[in-house]
């Protein structure tokens, strides 16, 4: 084909050409390993540390060690809230071979169900780091974990990792006051330290998990890991451990809260007792209740909307939060705030035709007994539960003194030293009127004041606090939930307190009681009934308030509107009279009139807290309450 | 001192390689037609390129036992084909060229797809490939031959038919699509018409045809391949995905420093941040584990290769001799730039293995093979008669 070189060729030219082509070459060669030195030395020296950096950041991972949430206690050192281990799957799409035939042997061997599988899709979507597992679902059973184990050879890439989770394990009775923990939402991690809550999913939402977060927490640690591309933690290089929240000792007695949930027996209402010496809350129960668990997962849509949508409003904390007028059981305060301001002396009389009537009015105040008591001192007024002689009495004072009077009793104010989300409730004053409804004050209303009735409300745990003063001679001792945080006891006197209530003469204290000590021991006493067999010397007052509205958007057939137009039944208590250990409120929705059934709840509880052998039966209570309530009486 | 016959050549006097007119004995490395300068040069080169790929391989012997063997075997590539006399490559390139044209049509018609593209021919149980790699070698070998006919500086009709025997091949290589051995075979075939003295109006005309050519480029091309021109032009803009493999190496280059990190002690090769390590991003590890006096040791290294491949080409005593070997070393180091360009981050990345240090067999033995045919060029010259 190709011959040899032709002998015209000018082999001197064609060297000479190929010469002065190499010396080029050898110039571009020079040239471009100029370029190289330069872009080397430019990576290398110029932009060293940048890349050292950057190589660091790769190899070193910074792993946050979440702190372990305290535990809570009852005060016998009862676990009310534990840290369960649970097991969530993950899945490391890298090392996956074929990820829908993973996906669909999951689905098999766990009975996933769809919805998982596309919210995991959903997730995997968006872009992530290689080698980053991601959350397929939570919560294993223990036979899911054993099916996976034993498949495990055929599921690469697939994990099993273990999340401590929150877990009540009386969930229904505590779920108010104990409140529960949340995964953090959105809003929440905006105001959060972040180094505080790295690699922390959960924070305290309501109750006491929200006013002790803080404490709960602890302080999030974190490791230095050196890991490789894949993420695979190879050793670790520095450690700094969480510091885990502060166990948490609660004043709360769990025999006592669970029999207070025992005794509302799922219908609306709310027991709260407290001890008057030191404001321990030792029960405060919202019935119904609900289960916390479920939001500690996150609950489904379906059960939430069930809770939000229940009549009965399982979800609304109403020891806390529950406005109620306070009815009859106001009766003592009100005699102290006469005793205070001089209105009243423990043996002034007043003569009960059966009605009040304001000077230069015709309108009648009625007493609850038509034809009157007749002559009533301040003690049988409390006996009885006379109207008469508190119009009187609230007339006298006039509405800017009861209303100051009762502002120190803790009426319309906040009172717990760490009850989260309480309400002040309302007690009403010229102001708040002339603010709330641009209108004066009129004296009628004072008039329903003095019975408890009209525009006051109070809340269960604001009933129970005024009863432990006035069982504490005025004492006042904030109520509390925390015994003790971490080794630190909570102190008995806390910053804040209300000022203590004090009388011109000591003795008119023993007055007070003894009034009350009627109501139930007293052969008039409204809820002498309730005194039956008792043991010890108690003081209490019923009390009775009228329904007068439902909600706008409430639902209601008819038998359900006639049970929920029914009288709230009120009830507060303390024992023993001489040396108070516990005071009682109790109020049952829709009980029905009469003091009784309040009563017989709130006598249980002094029972149950001051007679150590004898644990009151349930359904010995329940069983009064039957026969009572088919024998309704009067205030 | 080949600057000096350079110089000398430029202004129009005679030259003479040096050792002519010496009489003297031939030495052992003459009697076995291999250049000891060339050859202890590659062999520390190899050397090195063991140490880097011991470290690169995640220290695995087995590895480096594997590469030794594939070196001992191109090796002795190299030693058989130094005893061809440059007249056979010139006899056997027109067949060798054809038998690879149809080879690359073969490929493009039932080959055997790997990594996405096709490349490989296989006989099933026999052998496994790679047609285009032949073409690194015979393509140039064609060029020059063809070349070696004509009177020189080439004529417009000689180029034309340059032109055809280069785009042949390159077309087949770029439809597998393999662009990095079509890089490489056209710029080692364009090498011998520009040495052959292709006219600089000629050249400027043709680099106007590429940069309007570019357009059509892109619009003919892969989307993994525009991917990598995109992400070469800005890393960042998909750091986890195409732009992860650049940013871990510039990365790894940066961290080394002057000095490196020490031998086996780059975190970024060590811990598998960079990817291909011991293949087509060794030079990385290199760069990170020793450091800027490593690399330019190694480029140090390189320049030498090519100074005394350059030197022995323009000692060659033919055109063809001449042209083919001078298109075998700079191709040589057109493996070099873009392999350390592409990793250091200057230019995009193309599959370009680092010569010689690179973990895999068949570019070394095309390379050793090449250099086997540098070494008969030299090695033959005085029994030619001038």
């Amino acid at each position: 084909m190709l011959k040899r070189p032709n002998t015209l060729k000018n082999s001197e030219q064609e060297l000479r050409i190929f010469r002065v082509r190499a010396l080029l070459a050898v110039l571009v060669v020079f040239t471009l390993a100029g370029l190289l030195t330069s872009r080397l030395v430019y990576l290398q020296i110029v932009q060293h540390d940048m890349y050292s950096t950057r190589s660091e950041n790769n190899r070193v991972r910074v792993e946050p060690l979440p702190p372990n949430r305290g535990l809570i206690y009852d005060r016998n050192g009862v676990l009310l809230a534990e840290n369960r281990p649970t097991y969530n799957l993950t899945l490391v799409r890298e090392r996956v071979d074929n990820l829908d035939e993973t996906l669909a042997l999951l689905v098999d061997l766990l009975e996933l169900p769809e919805e998982e599988i596309e919210a995991f899709n959903v997730r995997s979507r968006q872009r992530q780091r290689p080698f980053q597992p991601a959350l397929l679902t939570s919560d294993l059973s223990e036979a899911q974990i054993a099916r996976l184990a034993v498949n495990r050879h055929r599921l690469p890439g697939v994990e099993i990792e273990a999340q401590p989770l929150r877990y009540y394990p009386d969930a229904e009775i505590m779920a108010h006051t104990l409140g529960y923990v949340g995964r953090i939402n959105a809003e929440e991690m905006e105001t959060l330290d972040a180094g505080r809550y790295a690699g922390t999913h959960f924070i305290g939402k309501t109750g006491v998990e929200r006013f002790y977060e803080e404490e709960l927490h602890g302080q999030a640690g974190l490791r230095k890991v050196e890991t490789n591309a894949r993420g695979r933690v190879l050793r670790e290089l520095g450690r700094t451990d969480p510091v885990p929240g502060k166990n948490l000792t609660l004043t709360l007695d769990k025999s006592l809260q669970t029999l207070a949930y025992e005794l509302l027996d799922g219908r609306r209402g709310s027991i709260v007792a407290i001890v008057p010496g030191t404001g321990e809350i030792l029960a405060m129960v919202s019935t119904p209740g609900f289960d916390s668990n479920q939001f500690v997962t996150g609950i489904d849509v379906a059960s939430y909307r069930d809770l939000q949508q229940d009549l009965d409003l399982p979800l609304f904390n109403r020891a806390t939060r529950g406005h109620y007028p306070p009815g009859s059981t106001i009766k003592p305060f009100l005699a102290l705030a006469g005793l205070v301001e001089g209105v009243i002396t423990p043996d002034s009389t007043i003569n009960d035709p059966g009605y009040y009537q304001l000077p230069n009015d015709s309108r009648r105040y009625r007493n609850w007994l038509r034809w009157g008591h007749g002559r009533v001192d301040l003690e049988r007024a409390l006996a009885v539960s006379n109207n008469t002689y508190f119009y009187t009495l609230a007339h006298d004072l006039g509405i800017d003194d009861l209303h100051d009077q009762m502002s120190n009793f803790g009426f319309g104010r906040r009172v717990a030293h760490d009850v989260q989300g309480e309400s002040g409730a309302l007690m009403p004053s010229r102001d708040w009127k002339r603010g709330r409804f641009n209108q004066p004050w009129y004296p009628g209303e004072t008039l329903s004041v003095g019975i408890g009735q009209g525009y006051w409300q109070v809340t269960p745990l604001q009933l129970a606090s005024a009863t432990a003063t006035l069982a504490n001679r005025g004492h006042w001792v904030k109520p509390r939930l925390a015994r003790q945080i971490g080794d630190t006891p909570v102190p008995r006197d806390l910053p804040d307190t209300l000022d203590d209530i004090v009388l011109a003469n000591d003795s008119w204290w023993d007055r007070v009681f003894s009034g009350m000590e009627k109501v139930i021991s007293g052969t008039e006493g409204t809820a002498r009934r309730t005194g039956v067999g008792l043991e010890y010397r108690m003081g209490g007052k019923s009390g009775t308030a009228q329904v007068f509205s439902l909600g706008q958007d409430q639902r209601y057939n008819a038998d359900e509107l006639a049970e929920r137009l029914r009288d709230h039944a009120l009830f507060m208590a303390f024992a023993p009279l001489d040396d108070p250990q516990i005071a009682v409120s109790v109020i049952v929705e829709n009980a029905g009139g009469g003091s009784t059934h309040a009563a017989h709840l709130a006598r249980a509880m002094t029972d149950a807290w001051l007679l150590e052998d004898e644990a009151p039966d349930v359904e010995e209570v329940r069983e009064v309450l039957e026969e009572d309530d088919a024998n309704v009486e009067g205030n | 001192m080949p600057w000096h016959y350079i110089a000398r050549s430029m202004r129009g006097h005679p030259v003479r390689p040096p050792e002519s007119g010496i009489a003297r004995r031939k030495s052992i490395w003459e009697r076995i037609h291999l250049d000891p300068w060339l050859l202890g040069l590659l062999l520390v080169l190899m050397g090195s390129g063991l140490i880097v790929l011991y470290s690169a391989s995640g220290q695995s012997i087995d590895a480096v036992i594997g590469q030794s063997v594939r070196f001992l075997i191109a090796l002795v590539g190299m030693v058989i084909i130094a005893q061809f006399s440059p007249s056979t490559f010139l006899r056997f390139a027109p067949l060798a060229y054809c038998v690879g044209v149809a080879m690359l049509i073969a490929v493009d018609v039932v080959g055997d797809v790997g990594m996405g593209a096709k490349r490989w021919l296989v006989i099933p149980g026999v052998i496994r490939f790679q047609p285009s790699e032949m073409m690194k070698l015979a393509a140039p070998l064609m060029v020059a031959a063809y070349l070696n006919r004509c009177e020189l500086p080439p004529r417009l009709r000689d180029i034309v038919v340059c032109g055809v025997i280069i785009g042949v091949p390159v077309v087949l290589t770029a439809i597998q699509p393999d662009l990095g051995t079509s890089l490489l075979v056209s710029s080692a075939a364009l090498i011998v018409v520009l040495l052959a003295g292709l006219s600089w109006r000629l050249i400027g005309f043709i680099a106007a045809l590429g940069a309007a050519g570019v357009p059509l480029l892109w619009m003919n091309m892969h989307n993994y391949q525009r991917q990598r021109v995109l992400t070469f032009l800005n890393p960042e803009s998909d750091p986890l995905g195409s732009g992860w493999n650049i940013i871990q190496s510039t990365t790894a280059i940066g961290s080394g420093g002057l000095w490196g990190k020490g031998w086996l002690q780059g975190t970024q090769s060590q811990l598998e941040f960079l990817p291909e390590r011991h293949t087509d991003f060794i030079i990385a590890v290199l760069g990170e584990e020793f450091g800027l006096v490593g690399m330019l040791v190694l480029l140090f290294l390189y320049l030498l290769i090519v100074s005394r491949g350059l030197w022995m080409a323009s000692s060659a005593q033919d055109t063809f001799g001449r042209l083919v070997a001078g298109s075998i070393i700079l191709t040589f180091f057109i493996y070099v730039f873009v392999n350390m360009g592409m990793v250091s981050g200057i230019l995009p990345v193309v599959g370009v293995p680092l010569p010689l240090v690179s973990y895999g067999g068949t570019s070394s033995v095309t390379l050793l093979a090449g250099f086997g045919i540098l070494m008969s060029i030299h090695a033959h010259r005085r029994l030619l008669s001038r």
